[in-house]
């Protein structure tokens, strides 16, 4: 019998992320797939998990983010259920927690991972952009066990034929001896527009908006897409830190990039150079950008995404 | 206040970054230079220093060449600087590099206590940011990381962490680590000053030896993971460049829909 895979599953109050449905299809292909949520998640989260394939949901609680606390409870479920792989969203307190429970179980560890694949003998073979997704690596996990973090958007998400009724277990999450206090924490407000490291479609304002998104938010709306940016635009305050793409930033894969506005510096590509079609608009024809676009656009971003969000309103009367 | 600051050697960003045949970071274009974000480290630390008294120690891993990365942590104000190297350290995952790192914490806490160690958010060749919470673990110190602000004040380091959902602030008692993001300050611009003085500073070289480790425990022998292919990525073929003539919204609208991207 192959061993379990372990999936932690990211939840907003109990409504599992688009990228936890995303690691379960994934965890499919590797074993018997059982789903862990951090904090309060019932019946819903159930039901949803187990439409993706999870025979088994653990909730963890109380909900924290402190990574060791976390990575003891997780390293006991890995003992009691007999994991060999435990899967994760690769986002910046998941990539703690990946580190801790690495070490704890021994196993081995990648982060940041774009695909999954197992080798003869069952070892997890990863696949794996570097230097600003400019080489693809392939490495294989050398010990028993692997905990592995995927960047979203690295396996489309699709239901089970017939959904499974995960049994629901309680564990205790032992946070007596946390050192580290959280004074403050404030859940970032939702945009209304997709989250932006899991949307298909992203459009990116930089500098050139000279700090005027009305018209990447118009075409974002018309993609049904998420609004990111660069730093320099974060940095002027023209919009929300947590929109900046890149190196120190997030990573995106979309299907579709549109960048308005930007140079295309590589600390910027380093997080989106990964994305299926790129689409850049740029007044200057010697921007690096352009580099990399599969479709360059000369000009200026103030009448051509206007007109570009007309015409698809047009094509698209119904959306 | 004594505080280590780990520094990287990595591949410059700007430059042609590749791999070796047997899948590790190739550092022979002789482009490396002090890993951007552990810039942001050293001046957290030197500013801590600054604020509150004492002194900072910039520490790295790596070949004969990282040695640049520490000269640049002296020139930015450390005032000690040392450096692991080691030929059983080639291949050494971030397993190995956080044993290795710890012990040489150790090692320097032998001659005062450590309050705090700094790091950066990530190493811009590998981008794991994992290292900081491995270091942590090895030094059983409580950490405090991606750190947009930092603050210490009576044993207790404050950070405001920016979080994929959330935003935090969060406290741990010193001796603690912490690593910061490149929101936290603007790196200063060493003068010629301060150049000088830096080289007149010896760097500190440790082997493995001298940190009481065993060879077999690093190195890509002791790795938990192996790289089995590494290819460049072909570049994006039938690319088309225009320029706006009126029309090019319209074009790019077309472009989506006949590419099926809407
Ligand atoms: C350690 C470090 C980490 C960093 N991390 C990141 C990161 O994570 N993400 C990131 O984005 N950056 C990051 N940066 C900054 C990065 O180096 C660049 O400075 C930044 O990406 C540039 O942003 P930009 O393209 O908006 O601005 P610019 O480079 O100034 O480009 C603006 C572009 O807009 C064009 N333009 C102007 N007006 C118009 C118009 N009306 N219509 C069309 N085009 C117009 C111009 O031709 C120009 O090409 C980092 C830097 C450092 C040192
Ligand atoms: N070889 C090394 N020597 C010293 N510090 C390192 C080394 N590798 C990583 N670090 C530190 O760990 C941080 C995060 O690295 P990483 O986990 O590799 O992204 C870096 O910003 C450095 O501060």
């Amino acid at each position: 019998m192959t061993a379990p895979v372990l999936v932690l599953v990211d939840h907003h109050d109990g409504v599992p992320r688009a990228s936890g449905l995303e690691l379960l299809t994934a965890a499919r292909d590797l074993g018997p797939v059982e789903a862990v949520c951090i904090g309060e998640a019932g019946a819903q989260a159930a039901a949803e998990v187990g439409r993706f394939g999870a025979g088994a949901l653990h909730v963890l609680t109380p909900g924290t983010t402190a990574p060791v606390a976390l990575a003891a409870a997780l390293a006991r479920l890995v003992e009691t259920t007999g994991a060999a792989t435990v899967l994760m969203s690769s986002t910046f307190e998941n990539k703690e927690l990946a580190a801790h429970l690495a070490l704890v179980t021994d196993a081995g560890l990648v982060v940041d991972a774009a695909g999954l694949e197992t080798a003869d003998g069952g070892r997890v073979v990863t696949v794996q952009q570097a230097f600003a997704a400019t080489w693809t690596l392939r490495s294989e996990v050398l010990r028993p066990r692997a905990v592995v973090a995927l960047k979203p958007n690295a396996v489309p998400a699709t239901p089970v034929d017939t959904p499974f009724e995960p049994t629901v277990t309680t564990h205790d999450v032992d946070v007596s001896a946390m050192r580290e206090r959280v004074v403050e924490r404030t859940p970032r407000p939702t945009s209304g527009r997709p989250d932006l490291t899991e949307a298909q479609v992203v459009v990116v304002g930089g500098r050139g908006t000279e700090g005027d998104f009305s018209a990447v938010e118009e075409l974002a709306d018309v993609l049904g897409a998420a609004v990111g940016a660069t730093r320099v635009a974060t940095d002027e305050g023209w919009i929300g830190h947590e929109a900046q793409i890149g190196q120190t930033g997030v990573t995106v894969s979309p299907r579709l990039y549109v960048g308005a506005g930007v140079s295309g510096a590589v600390h910027h590509r380093g997080g989106m150079q990964a994305s299926g079609t790129i689409v850049a608009v740029n007044a200057d024809p010697e921007a690096p950008i352009f580099e990399i676009a599969d479709l360059g656009v000369v000009g200026d971003l103030f009448t051509i995404l206007p007109q570009a969000a007309a015409e698809l309103r047009r094509l698209r009367p119904e959306g | 206040m004594k505080i280590v600051v780990c520094v990287k050697h990595v591949p410059d960003v700007q430059g042609d970054r590749g791999f070796t045949d047997d899948g590790t970071v190739d550092r022979g274009q002789g482009d490396g230079t002090l890993n951007e974000l552990d810039e942001n480290a050293v001046e957290a630390a030197v500013q801590l220093v600054e604020q509150h008294g004492g002194e900072v120690t910039v520490l790295t891993m790596g070949p004969a060449d990282a040695e640049d990365a520490v000269r640049r942590g002296l020139q930015m104000g450390a005032a000690h600087a040392v450096h692991v190297q080691d030929d059983a350290l080639e291949g050494s995952d971030a397993f190995a590099t956080a044993s290795v790192l710890a012990a040489a914490v150790r090692r320097i806490a032998e001659d005062g206590a450590v309050d705090l160690v700094v790091t950066g958010m990530a190493s811009l060749d590998g981008l794991m940011s994992v290292l900081p919470s491995l270091l942590a673990a090895r030094l059983d110190l409580p950490q405090a990381t991606l750190a947009a602000e930092v603050t210490v004040d009576g044993g207790v380091v404050r950070v405001r962490r920016e979080l994929d959902h959330a935003t935090e602030v969060l406290e741990a008692p010193l001796p603690a680590l912490v690593s910061v993001t490149d929101q936290a300050n603007q790196p200063r611009y060493p003068n010629f000053k301060a150049i000088m003085a830096a080289r007149k500073t010896p760097v500190t070289t440790w082997s493995l030896a001298d940190l009481g480790l065993d060879a077999s425990e690093v190195g890509a022998a002791g790795a938990r993971t192996r790289v089995l292919e590494a290819t460049p990525r072909p570049p994006r073929e039938d690319r088309v460049l225009i320029t706006d003539e009126g029309d090019a919204g319209v074009r790019i609208a077309q472009y989506l829909v006949e590419n099926r991207l809407v």
